[in-house]
């Protein structure tokens, strides 16, 4: 494995939003998101479906291009700090009847380490396979990805993540539909992450684990609510405006945008792109 | 000479067979079929164009324009689910009829020219592999060889963007650019497989091989080797036939060979293969039904109060479960094989091993009976049926698992003991 420099080397923070406005297809999702995300702790996304939660992180990823406004992975632009971030996207995103083994979708993760042309190889398969034994199924290393349950596949895609080796690691819902060994083994992955300095992104439904599992909250809603530490924004009345009040005029608006027939970089303050 | 053009024949068809089975599983995994077909389509006013233009018939000019208009093809289908609300299963129709059509016109207005020279691409509809040369075989070889290099260099990049297309593009591999690169070679295998499949059959090589090859691996990189396989065995079966056999057509015998290996693919391959399914169906119906047996036999014995050295006689036991006498028979036979009932003439008697074997399976009936009544509160006159299926299903380990949750229970909720578990 590369070693990391300390933490307290690392510029911070680790992640900064300046005023994203994105469109997902014709709908747009996110409004004027300026948000700031700490370096080494456990951050959770949370807000109601049509949020705009994974279109967050894939603005973050560079999936998605915002209409307005810019995205600084640790200071920098995300095209020159692509190796230092990881991604596991959510299960239902690919098909798990693909011909396919466990080993081999970890291996992946490694394939842009490896560069073009490159086979991965001994070395490859055994970090591959060190990675799936840091999520607890090395034993499932040959096996046919179909032929895993909900939680194994999650922690495939965990491990794929892991061979990244970054610094950042954005991650759609893993808890999501997952066992109970599963999520506790995921839980133990993710502070152990932290104790190396990393810096967690999950997009989070479960209300409850919230505040046991994460260290910092964003709460979404088409908007940003209400962004800190656990114990100063996870508060009842920042869920009851996440949650609760429906946004008419905000809602109103994205559908009199989609009737205008407005080009989308027209009509959202689009020439001020940086 | 009719053995130097057989050659180029088989040759020329199981080149194609080769490139088109290994792209095939790219379009397979990718769901891109269809972009085949419609492509293949899209290539036939290319070769009538380009015959208009240079009025010359060879090889060349003539898949220049085809390798053309397939892209032109491809890349619309692409632009129309991009800019309109048009799905890509409509957008893959339109441009196949539109091209299709009008490659049929151009060839019906090139057929009427009072050229002379203008016969013979008529052979690109069903492809004529017959008049195949050594010159255009050598076009296919430089081609279907690029394809299929280039496909073996980039092959890590395109499984992972068959696999996984966000993340590939969260990684910064060049997404837009593989796909196009990938669309690009399948206009290659179209334009490798017009003289000798024709535009209209072309898409069997492409997705023929593919989803036989996937019936019988679980890794990519053998997948596609045996769709290789597959493809350039059934383009050189094919080819010999039909120069055999007169009056045979060889893009379509083609496609027949390769859709009888299909076929027995979705029939007798291993693990996903229907035989496999239709015999472990076939074997849990027998272990269930020994098992209802022995569990029957269980019953009587317990009724005589734990008495189990009487037999059971077989008119009982047929009436017990609507069986026929020689289900029975055959039941008994194998059970007495394995040795857990003895068969006499007055009917079954469990022996030793039997009973414990008996135990087992009444002790998981009545232990999910009792779980179902207790942890999910349904009433006892629900529960029998849903035991009769799990008595046959539940793990050992589960089964005591529940034994344990439920706190040691003895009876079940219609009152009766439930068995202890006993060592094998």
């Amino acid at each position: 494995m590369t070693s990391l420099p300390e933490s307290a080397a690392l510029p911070s923070p680790a992640v900064e939003f300046h005023d994203i406005t994105a469109a997902y297809r014709t709908q747009p999702v996110l409004w004027d998101i300026d948000l700031v995300i700490p370096t080494g702790q456990l951050v959770a996304i949370v807000g109601p479906n049509g949020a705009g939660k994974s279109t967050l992180l894939k603005v973050a990823l560079g999936l998605v291009r915002p209409l307005t406004g810019w995205v600084e992975i640790f200071g920098e632009p995300f095209e020159t700090r692509r190796s230092w971030v990881g991604y596991v996207p959510q299960r239902e995103s690919v098909d798990w009847d693909f011909p396919t083994s466990a080993l081999d979708v970890v291996t992946m993760g490694l394939y842009g380490q490896l560069g073009w042309l490159k086979r991965p190889g001994r070395r490859e398969h055994e970090r591959a396979l060190a990675c799936l034994d840091r999520v607890g199924i090395a034993d499932l290393a040959r096996r046919q990805i179909s032929q895993l349950s909900g939680g194994q596949q999650q922690r495939v895609f965990l491990a794929r993540a892991l061979a990244q080796d970054s610094r950042l690691y954005m991650m759609d819902e893993p808890f999501a539909g997952v066992d109970a060994t599963t999520e506790r083994a995921i839980l133990e992955l993710l502070q152990e992450l932290r104790s190396l300095g990393r810096t967690v992104i999950a997009v989070h439904h479960d209300l409850q684990t919230v505040g046991e599992y994460f260290d910092h909250v964003v709460l979404l809603n088409l908007r940003l609510v209400a962004a800190g530490p656990i114990a100063s924004a996870f508060t009842h009345e920042n869920l009851t405006r996440t949650y609760g009040g429906r946004l008419t005029a905000l809602t109103q608006a994205t559908e009199a945008l989609l009737r205008s027939r407005v080009p989308p970089s027209e009509s959202i303050r689009g020439p001020e792109r940086r | 000479m009719l053995e130097l053009a057989t050659r180029n024949v088989v040759l020329g068809a199981s080149l194609l067979g080769i490139v088109g089975g290994a792209l095939g599983c790219f379009a397979l995994l990718r769901r891109q079929s269809l972009l085949g077909d419609a492509i293949a389509h899209a290539a036939l006013p290319g070769v009538c164009l380009a015959y208009l233009i240079t009025g010359n018939k060879g090889p060349e000019s003539l898949l220049a324009g085809a390798l053309i208009a397939g892209v032109i093809g491809a890349l619309l289908i692409v632009g129309v689910v991009r800019m309109s609300r048009i799905k890509e299963d409509t957008a893959i129709g339109i441009v196949l009829s539109v091209f299709f059509g009008g490659g049929i016109v151009l060839l019906t207005y090139i057929q009427k020219l009072p050229w002379g020279n203008q016969s013979g691409l008529d052979k690109f509809l069903f492809g004529q592999a017959a008049s195949l040369m050594s010159s255009d075989v050598q076009v296919m070889a430089g081609l279907g060889g690029t394809a299929l290099l280039v496909c073996i260099l980039f092959f890590k990049e395109l499984k992972l963007l068959a696999f996984d297309r966000e993340f590939a593009a969260s990684m910064g591999l060049p997404v837009r650019s593989l796909e196009l690169l990938l669309t690009v070679l399948l206009v290659v295998v179209v334009v490798v497989g017009l003289q000798t499949v024709g535009v209209v059959l072309i898409v069997a090589t492409l997705i023929t091989p593919a989803a036989a090859a996937r019936q019988w691996t679980e890794r990519l990189s053998l997948m596609l080797v045996v769709a290789a396989a597959i493809g350039g065995l059934s383009g050189a079966v094919g080819a010999a036939i039909s120069a055999a056999v007169p009056r045979m057509p060889t893009g379509p015998v083609i496609v027949l060979c390769a859709s009888s290996v299909l076929v027995l693919s979705i029939l007798a391959a291993p693990q996903r293969g229907l035989l496999h399914a239709h015999l472990a169906e076939r074997r849990a119906g027998r272990r269930i039904r020994e098992e209802n047996l022995l569990r029957d036999l269980y019953l009587w014995g317990e009724r005589r109060g734990g008495d189990w050295s009487h037999a059971v006689s077989r008119p009982v036991l047929m009436g017990s479960r609507g069986l026929q006498a020689r289900h029975i028979a055959q039941l008994g036979r194998r059970l007495a094989g394995r040795g857990l009932v003895e068969a006499g003439t007055d009917g079954l008697v469990l022996t030793e091993a039997g009973n414990r074997f008996a135990k087992r399976v009444v002790r998981k009936h009545r232990l999910w009976e009792s779980y179902l009544a207790r942890r999910l509160e349904l009433p006892s006159d629900h529960v029998h049926r849903d035991a009769d299926v799990m008595e046959h299903v539940l793990s050992d380990d589960a089964v005591e698992w529940i034994d344990r949750l439920l706190g040691h229970p003895r009876l079940d909720p219609h009152g009766r003991p439930i068995p202890e578990a006993e060592p094998t």
